[in-house]
């Protein structure tokens, strides 16, 4: 892959691009309070004296959420702080009931890690993780429900974020995109963040300069919540265009926060730097700071999964998978799970690769044409296993197999009852399938003869015939094994 | 029995547990006791009917023998602490009509003792104050006259000290940041007590400056205080500053032997100016601990000189977080300015809302927290808060207990110190330094000046040590032997 550039009239640009990535943690209960944090309950509905910030409220940590997020730390390889503290982030805002926020900031409890991006065709990235910490998140404010007023949804006032700040080491929106893919593939992976970015629960805010290559850094702009992964793309070409128009028109970036409208295509300012608040950071009275010990550390490092790159590995190295289908298998853990449940219930780990192709082609094809996901499918795993135990011992052909997956695909049927309703059976009777041979070689002396002659393409004209008064039942290896000596003669 | 109102709690406690008394009766008394002293201002709410109904409560508890130390006593509450459906504003108009939905672990600790809640209590609005002059509601008048003047009650915990000097409560919470328990206990020649940070939980009490904060009480005797103290006191999950150690019997400590205890005079505390009164009160006390074998020992806390400034700077940055919720958004005040967005509202409501003292510090803490000023003042702070709380560590090495003055000067008359923050800053002297290492700290009535206005001293204590607070103090109360009384003009 060539070096990704932006073209101006007097030259090339690079774009230099950092991510801070805010990561809702998997949790039943907030950061510092008790009260739930399922999504879409109804407004107000999952809010706690704590998170209205009620007078004499104090907040308690949930150790839970400090779990996940050396959970996430471990997975990607991060330091591990096993002494943080949370400070206070002071601003104003409507849905920030405290008037401020809790946060982490000099002292967070995952410092510097590694992210391993795919590039496709094999190639891989690392990217830096500065560090992560944890945080509340504010509520929401919603300004179109009265025409005078907005109303504050505080469901969402408190529960706990990881915030995931990388360095900037991305030099593409591709390499951005491949960033957010694999981090939200790790997250899922290990269950501390579900990444649904519509709902929300992912976001990203993103950091773009340009520079002529070799040069240093450029002024950086802020691009805020960007939430989905082909806004963040879009969002970078823009924003690193309208930086390069800027310089190459002598003019200078001004650093600041911007926003970006994916209905215009374009990003906009949201406040200058001088406009940027004075956050007040201290730390918080009301907690003290953080502590835990290697056995707390040990403990969150078994319980991880498998990790998507050890997974891949694994796959190609000991399943004898191909790169392509074993990046496929493992970019969503769900994916990677009906695989190694299909591979179980086959008992053979010989059948990987095939396997693999079978999920590959022909789930995936049905499911995309369904407009499926892959735990939605109507064949579990198990039912997989079976049909394609059915290919592996000649119970069936290979095109036979793909009619019976399509309708157990439809009705749900076992692949073994399909195969009895229907006689699908293969013939594979050297017995039965020889007495068959033997008349239509007596019925077609004439081809015979041809065949005899050298035309010896003629055999597929006996194979077809053989399928044919079979109904298509006969395993045609065992056809071809059987025909050849005999028209040989 | 004449007047119920002047029973200690120790002695209604001996009288309900003998039948001789009960719940209802001393509660009545005590309503009317209220009632009849409106001319103090010590009281914002009075909740006589949810007394008399706890007061039964208690009387069904003794009936089954349930009675602990608080139970059926009549207390007022500091209006700091949260109330359950009863109207509190930590006296400052942007908490108007604030009803809580829950109560204080402290009061919900006196409740599940038994005990019986007169009302709320004045104070300086959010605890910002030395002379209960800061509050919405207006001053409380300290029941002690300088002749036939006025005097401040001390603060922050006015209404907390008034009451309970005045007869109209026998026991008050209150609560201590940089000594509004201790000064105003010395100012009403009532005993106040503010435990090591962290006995006490601080679920329900409204902030001021967390790391400070600290719930205590105010009783007209040593042995009350020990009673009330330890129903207050204990661990609370729900305050993770609050610590899981066991509360011991206070009340058992009170054995008056204190022979061959080392009691350190901090030599950095003899202020150029102090009062002659105040010098000699001290070094009565030093008489008294010497009569009563305690062996007297010189110690120096040598950054005695920075506690009140480094107070000036942590107190008012925490502050101005804490207070930050108070923005006409979900409860309390709301000032909306005719097409006025967000930013009016907030501005309108904080400006009508809090008074000039909340403002100042509001201001201090913004300004010292800011970007580029951060570490000049907060960062250094708090690094010289360490400082002051080794001292003090140090100076534990060579005694078991500090004897002080309380305060620097006896109760001054209203307007007095008002117009001059600095002046009024330096009541909390002698307080800040312990609050700033989170000691435990009393201040017991051991004298009164030329003017009959009484004086405290202060006795600080090891961390977790308010058992040799306790005992030392009531040494101090027996050896004073005080006798004098408000003369209940407001009657």
């Amino acid at each position: 892959m060539s070096e990704y550039r932006i073209q101006g009239a007097t030259g090339d640009f690079e774009v230099v691009i950092g991510l801070e990535v805010h990561a809702q943690v998997i949790s039943k209960s907030k950061l510092f309070s008790g009260a739930a944090t399922e999504f879409g309950a109804e407004p107000n509905s999952q809010v706690s004296l704590v998170d209205a910030a009620m007078p004499g409220m104090l907040p308690t940590i949930n150790g839970e959420c400090v779990r996940q997020a050396v959970r996430t730390g471990l997975a990607l390889g991060a330091q591990i702080n096993k002494f943080s503290v949370f400070d206070r982030k002071n601003y104003f805002y409507a849905d920030l009931p405290q008037g401020y926020q809790i946060s982490q900031f000099k002292h967070p409890v995952v410092g510097e890690g590694t992210i391993l991006l795919d590039l496709g065709d094999g190639k891989t990235k690392e990217v830096g993780v500065e560090r992560i910490h944890l945080e509340q998140d504010a509520g929401k404010s919603m300004h179109d429900q009265h025409p005078q007023f907005t109303y504050v949804d505080l469901n969402r006032s408190g529960v706990a974020l990881m915030e995931i700040v990388s360095k900037p080491d991305m030099r593409s929106p591709e390499e951005a995109g491949a960033y957010l893919t694999k981090l939200r593939t790790i997250l899922r992976y290990i269950g501390t963040c579900d990444g649904n970015m519509e709902q929300g629960s992912m976001r990203a805010d993103v950091n773009v300069s340009v520079r002529r290559p070799g040069e240093p850094l450029g002024t950086r702009c802020e691009i805020k919540n960007v939430n989905s992964i082909r806004f963040v793309r879009q969002a970078i070409e823009v924003e690193a265009r309208r930086q390069v128009d800027i310089l190459e028109d002598g003019g200078e970036i001004d650093q600041e926060t911007r926003l970006f409208d994916p209905n215009k295509g374009e990003t906009r300012s949201m406040r200058s730097k001088e406009e940027a608040h004075d956050y007040r950071y201290f730390p918080d009275p009301d907690l003290l700071p953080v502590e835990f010990d290697d056995a707390f550390v040990d403990a969150a490092r078994e319980s991880l999964p498998e990790l998507p790159d050890d997974k891949r590995k694994r796959f190609v190295d000991d399943l004898g998978v191909s790169d392509y289908n074993a990046s496929v298998l493992v970019a969503e853990k769900e994916n990677a799970d009906y695989f190694e449940e299909l591979l179980a219930k086959l008992g053979n780990a010989d059948m990987a690769k095939k396997a693999s192709n079978w999920v590959i082609s022909d789930l995936f094809g049905l499911l995309n044409k369904a407009g499926k996901t892959i735990s939605e499918s109507p064949v579990s795993p198990e039912q997989g296993a079976e049909l394609l135990g059915l290919i592996e011992d000649g119970t069936i052909s290979g095109r036979t197999a793909k009619d019976v997956f399509e309708e157990m695909f439809e009705t749900g049927k076992n692949a073994a009852v399909i195969v009895d309703e229907k006689g699908l059976k293969q013939v594979s009777d050297t017995g039965e399938l020889e007495k068959i041979i033997d008349t239509i070689i007596a019925a077609n002396p004439g081809q015979v003869e041809q065949y005899r002659a050298g035309k010896t393409k003629l055999i597929g004209f006996f194979v077809g015939q053989v399928m044919k008064e079979t109904g298509g039942a006969a395993n045609p290896g065992v056809v071809n094994k059987l025909l050849q000596p005999k028209l040989d003669g | 029995m004449t007047d119920l109102t002047k029973l200690k709690i120790s002695e209604a406690r001996d009288l309900l547990a003998k039948g001789e008394l009960s719940a209802r009766e001393l509660t009545e008394a005590h309503i009317t006791a209220v009632e009849g002293f409106d001319a103090l201002n010590a009281y914002i709410v009075q909740t006589p009917e949810k007394a008399l109904e706890m007061a039964d409560a208690a009387d069904a508890k003794i009936k089954a023998g349930e009675q602990k130390g608080m139970t059926g006593i009549p207390v007022g509450i500091k209006d700091l602490f949260c109330t359950k459906g009863v109207e509190t504003t930590a006296c400052s108009h942007i908490l108007n009509g604030f009803k809580p939905e829950y109560e204080s672990t402290v009061t919900q600790n006196l409740w599940d003792d038994g005990a019986v809640m007169l009302g709320k209590l004045n104070m300086d609005e959010f605890a910002m104050g030395s002379s209960n002059e800061t509050s919405y509601y207006g001053p409380v008048k300290n029941p002690w006259r300088k002749g036939d003047v006025d005097t401040v009650p001390g603060g922050s915990s006015g209404g907390s000290v008034a009451s309970v000097a005045g007869f109209a409560a026998m026991g008050a919470t209150a609560s201590d940041t940089g000594g509004s328990i201790r000064q105003p206990a010395s100012f009403t020649g009532t005993f106040g007590i503010k435990p090591t940070y962290g006995r006490c939980s601080r679920y329900g009490m409204v902030a001021f400056a967390s790391s400070l904060d600290q719930a205590g009480t105010i009783t007209r005797s040593v042995r009350d205080g020990a009673i009330m103290l330890e129903s207050i006191s204990g661990f609370d999950p729900k305050d993770s500053t609050s610590i899981d150690m066991a509360v011991p019997n206070f009340e058992a400590a009170l054995t008056g032997d204190i022979r061959g205890m080392k009691v350190g005079i901090p030599q950095e505390y003899h202020l150029a100016g102090m009062p002659g009164e105040i010098e000699a009160l001290w070094h009565k006390g030093i008489e008294w601990m010497k009569e009563a074998g305690a062996e007297v020992v010189d110690i120096n806390l040598p950054h005695t000189k920075y506690a009140l400034p480094t107070y000036y700077i942590v107190a008012p940055a925490e502050a101005s977080s804490n207070l930050a919720r108070y923005d006409g958004v979900r409860y309390g005040l709301r000032e909306t300015p005719e097409n006025g967005g967000l930013i009016d509202m907030y501005e309108a409501t904080r400006a009508a809302g809090f008074g000039d003292e909340v403002k100042r510090r509001i201001m201090i803490g913004t300004y010292v927290l800011s970007a580029g000023y951060y570490d000049a003042y907060y960062l250094k702070a708090q690094k010289v808060r360490q400082l002051i709380s080794d001292d003090f560590a140090r100076a534990f090495e060579q005694c078991d207990v500090i004897l002080t003055p309380t305060a620097p000067s006896a109760a001054f008359a209203f307007g007095e110190k008002t117009d001059d923050p600095l002046a009024m800053y330096l009541n909390d002297v002698f307080t800040v330094p312990a609050s700033l290492a989170g000691l435990p700290g009393s201040s017991v009535p051991a004298g009164l000046d030329a003017d009959g206005l009484p004086l405290g001293l202060q006795v600080l204590g090891k961390p977790w040590d308010e058992e040799t607070v306790l005992k030392v103090s009531e040494v101090i109360e027996k050896a004073a032997a005080i006798t004098a009384a408000p003369n209940e003009w407001w009657r």
